[in-house]
């Protein structure tokens, strides 16, 4: 059950009323070792977190497989090479050398930061039903709701802690789904990873609120590397929620996230994103290089795993939230709306591997392209030999507004199984004139018009949100079309 | 004067639709447009609604002691003009009671007026859907869309009804209804008439006068008005047809 609390959707609404509000810098001192990417960064991230041997044993294997990588260059985007020796890989606020126990030992200043960005940490404000984890450039701040979450035997930390005190399920799954050696950015990830949210359900558990992680980039020149790990045993539930944001900064600024989801027989996991890193500005100046690797494993037979996503930010994404499923009956969904304007470029979709009997995909992609944005689906549907019946249906639609900007769908399929079901609807469309006079007869401005028929074009997608994301993605929707129509 | 047009002549794609056109109307009148296809009558109705599409090679219209095209689209609605569209346009995913509340509550905003909260507006639209005959059902749609073409038409005399114009203008919305669909339509009129609002009703054929009682009925032909007098004129059309106009 999820209850939303009225004072921090006023917040959300009168921080969303404008067009990038979540600029701000917060003036915190933070700890941070030089700059660039080497062995010895990799073992004071690590020393720092006090992890064990074999942790950094596999921090450095996944950086040597690193170095002799290339970054993945089959996507439709445009950018200056990342050098990765001009990053900060680690920012803890000044006195973090642990985590605060209780809010009275976090720094007011912080505090008052997320209250701004409308996530109130004081435990009696945070979203009624709605346990929170934030990350504060490197570091796990607070993770409220805890103790009615132990009581269910639910586990829900930081990484960090994690590691500390779950070092079997830590070892079992770390990096099981995307294998360090996966690709350059998730070696890149395994190697330094600072943060990000651990989370466990018994078996049998449903989670009765939605877990959510809010992320926050601060530092200048600070790459973000967080690392989330969830792990839904047999016939539980869970409902997980990441937002995140960043100030405004004229230097790009590198986002590297991994992802692992595991779901076990009859389990379910529920995994939504409302991405709204800071996009640059509108001469394409700063805004967050995003690449992210999300990845689900249906492990178990009659699995599911869903994501949903609103990806409105960030200059740069890179993003293929995927599933793999394994398990017989097993289903995995994603629903996307992905929003560019200015000189944005978007290159997202998701990987559906069909290993099981009977196993089920369902894909819904609603990419919105405004001003001189690129925006591109790529999505990839297997069907290996034994996935006998299994089902796939991809829709995706792109609605152009302007005609400076791009869609572009990249569909493909690869099937080894004759009794696979494929289906496959696509749509381009520009918006359309008439429905815009319609509304505007009736009263409403052409901004209001416009961001009006947007939200009903990614309706399918919204309507999978949670509710009080849902209302947060919609306002989200409407700022990023700000400015651009006319 | 509440609504004067005077000497109007309208062009697209380089083609004179509307030429010298005249109509004065008063507050608190109903006229009706009677004219065959392609006379030109949803011309005129857009051009009114303030739709981008046209070239406007002469004339002048007042609405309300304003230049009319001073304002545009949005500004005219909220003014106190509405169009109910010969061909309702739909609108996939947007749902018909936020629409219409964020309608209303701009038309309220430029009249200084204070918005009308979730509860009161949900009230109001069940109680005009239910007067007007219209299933609650259909207020969890999305804007017109599937819906049959008595259904949009319906949806329209609803939008009306909520919000309340001083000039209403009806393209045809009699086409293609049935007996019942029609009365529905009338209905929504005669109860929203007051000496404080107008009407100008477009049609070509006479059934819907038998419902609505118009003060004045004009024969438009051609892009301009070629007769003007009371119901009889409805009558002599509804016998010869237009053939004696052109
Ligand atoms: N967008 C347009 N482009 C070109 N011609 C148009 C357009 N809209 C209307 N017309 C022409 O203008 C004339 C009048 O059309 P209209 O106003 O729709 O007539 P009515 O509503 O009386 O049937 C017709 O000849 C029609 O073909
Ligand atoms: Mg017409």
């Amino acid at each position: 059950m999820i209850i939303v609390n009225s004072e921090t959707l006023n917040t959300l609404d009168s921080y969303s009323k404008n067009k990038y509000k979540y600029g701000f810098v917060t003036d915190i001192d933070s700890e941070k070792p030089r700059k660039g990417l080497n062995e010895k960064i990799i073992k004071y991230i690590s020393s720092k977190k006090n992890e064990p041997s074999w942790l950094l044993e596999w921090r450095l294997s996944s950086f040597r497989k690193w170095k002799k990588m290339k970054e993945p260059d089959w996507a439709n985007l445009n950018f200056p090479k990342i050098d990765y020796q001009d990053i900060y890989y680690y920012s803890a606020p000044k006195g973090f050398k642990d985590k605060p126990k209780d809010l009275s030992e976090v720094d007011p200043k912080l505090i008052e930061t997320y209250n701004k960005l409308g996530i109130p940490l004081e435990e009696q404000k945070v979203l009624a039903g709605v346990a929170v984890d934030v990350v504060f450039d490197s570091v796990s701040v607070a993770t409220t709701y805890k103790g009615e979450l132990e009581k269910l035997g639910i586990i829900f930390c930081s990484i960090g802690e994690a590691i500390q005190k779950h070092p079997n399920l830590i070892k079992k799954y770390l990096g099981s789904v995307i294998p360090p050696g996966d690709h350059s950015f998730s070696a890149l990830n395994s190697a330094v990873f600072t943060d990000g949210s651990f989370v466990y359900i018994p078996k049998n558990v449903k989670c009765p609120m939605e877990l959510s992680t809010y992320f926050r980039i601060n530092s200048e020149n600070t790459g973000q590397f967080e690392r989330t790990l969830i792990i839904a045993d047999k016939g539980s539930y869970v409902s997980y929620l990441e937002g995140c944001t960043a100030p405004k900064r004229d230097d790009n600024q590198l986002h590297a996230a991994n992802v692992e989801l595991i779901a076990l027989e009859d389990a379910e996991i529920k995994y939504s994103t409302v991405q709204n890193w800071y996009p640059g500005d509108e001469e394409g100046k700063g805004g967050i290089y995003n690449f992210v690797t999300k990845r689900g494993l249906c492990a178990g037979k009659n699995s599911k795993i869903s994501w949903t996503q609103v990806e409105t930010g960030s200059a740069i994404t890179w993003k293929y939230p995927s599933c793999i499923l394994k398990g017989d009956n097993s289903i995995g969904e994603f629903y996307s709306v992905a929003i560019t304007n200015n000189y944005q470029q978007a290159d997202t979709g998701t990987k559906m591997t069909h290993i099981g009997k009977n196993t089920k995909s369902k894909i819904i992609s609603k990419g919105i392209s405004l001003g001189k944005s690129q925006n591109t689906y790529r999505g990839e549907v297997t069907f290996l030999r034994k996935s006998d019946k299994a089902r796939n249906y991809t829709q995706c639609d792109s609605l152009l507004v302007g005609n400076q900007c791009g869609a572009h769908t990249v569909p493909y399929i690869d099937s080894k199984n004759n009794t696979a079901v494929i289906e496959h609807e696509a749509s381009t469309s520009k918006i359309n004139e008439d429905q815009l006079y319609y509304c505007r007869q009736r009263g409403l401005s052409h901004e209001e018009a416009v961001s009006l028929i947007v939200n009903g074009f990614c309706k399918q997608v919204l309507q999978e949100l949670p509710m009080e994301f849902a209302v947060e993605a919609q306002k989200l929707v409407s700022i990023s079309l700000e400015g651009s129509v006319g | 004067m509440f609504l004067e047009i005077k000497d109007l002549s309208v062009k697209i794609e380089n083609k004179n639709i509307l030429k010298s056109l005249n109509l004065n109307i008063n507050k608190g009148e109903v006229h009706a447009i009677m004219g065959p296809n392609g006379s030109g009558k949803s011309t005129l109705a857009n051009v009114l609604a303030g739709k981008e599409d046209y070239e406007i090679l002469n004339g002048k219209i007042i609405f309300k002691d304003n230049d009319l095209f001073d304002l545009n689209i949005e500004e005219r609605a909220q003014e106190g003009m509405f169009l109910a569209f010969q061909y309702p346009v739909e609108i996939p995913g947007v749902n018909i009671t936020p629409f219409l509340h964020s309608a209303i509550n701009s038309k309220r905003k430029r009249m200084n007026q204070d918005e009308i909260d979730n509860l009161s507006f949900a009230k109001l639209l069940k109680s005009k859907a239910s007067d007007l005959g219209i299933n609650i059902d259909m207020l969890k749609r999305s804007v017109n869309t599937g819906f049959s073409g008595g259904e949009k038409k319906r949806y329209e005399i609803l939008q009306m009804s909520i919000l309340n114009p001083d000039l209403a203008i009806l393209d045809e919305t009699d086409s293609g209804l049935d007996i019942d669909a029609l009365k529905i339509v009338t209905d929504g009129v005669n109860k929203l008439k007051t000496k404080d609002n107008s009407f100008l009703i477009i049609t070509h054929y006479q059934k819907l006068l038998d419902y609505i009682k118009p003060d004045y009925v004009h024969v438009m032909v051609n892009g301009s008005i070629v007769k003007s007098g009371g119901s009889e004129i409805a009558a002599e059309i509804e016998k010869d047809g237009f053939q004696k106009f052109q």
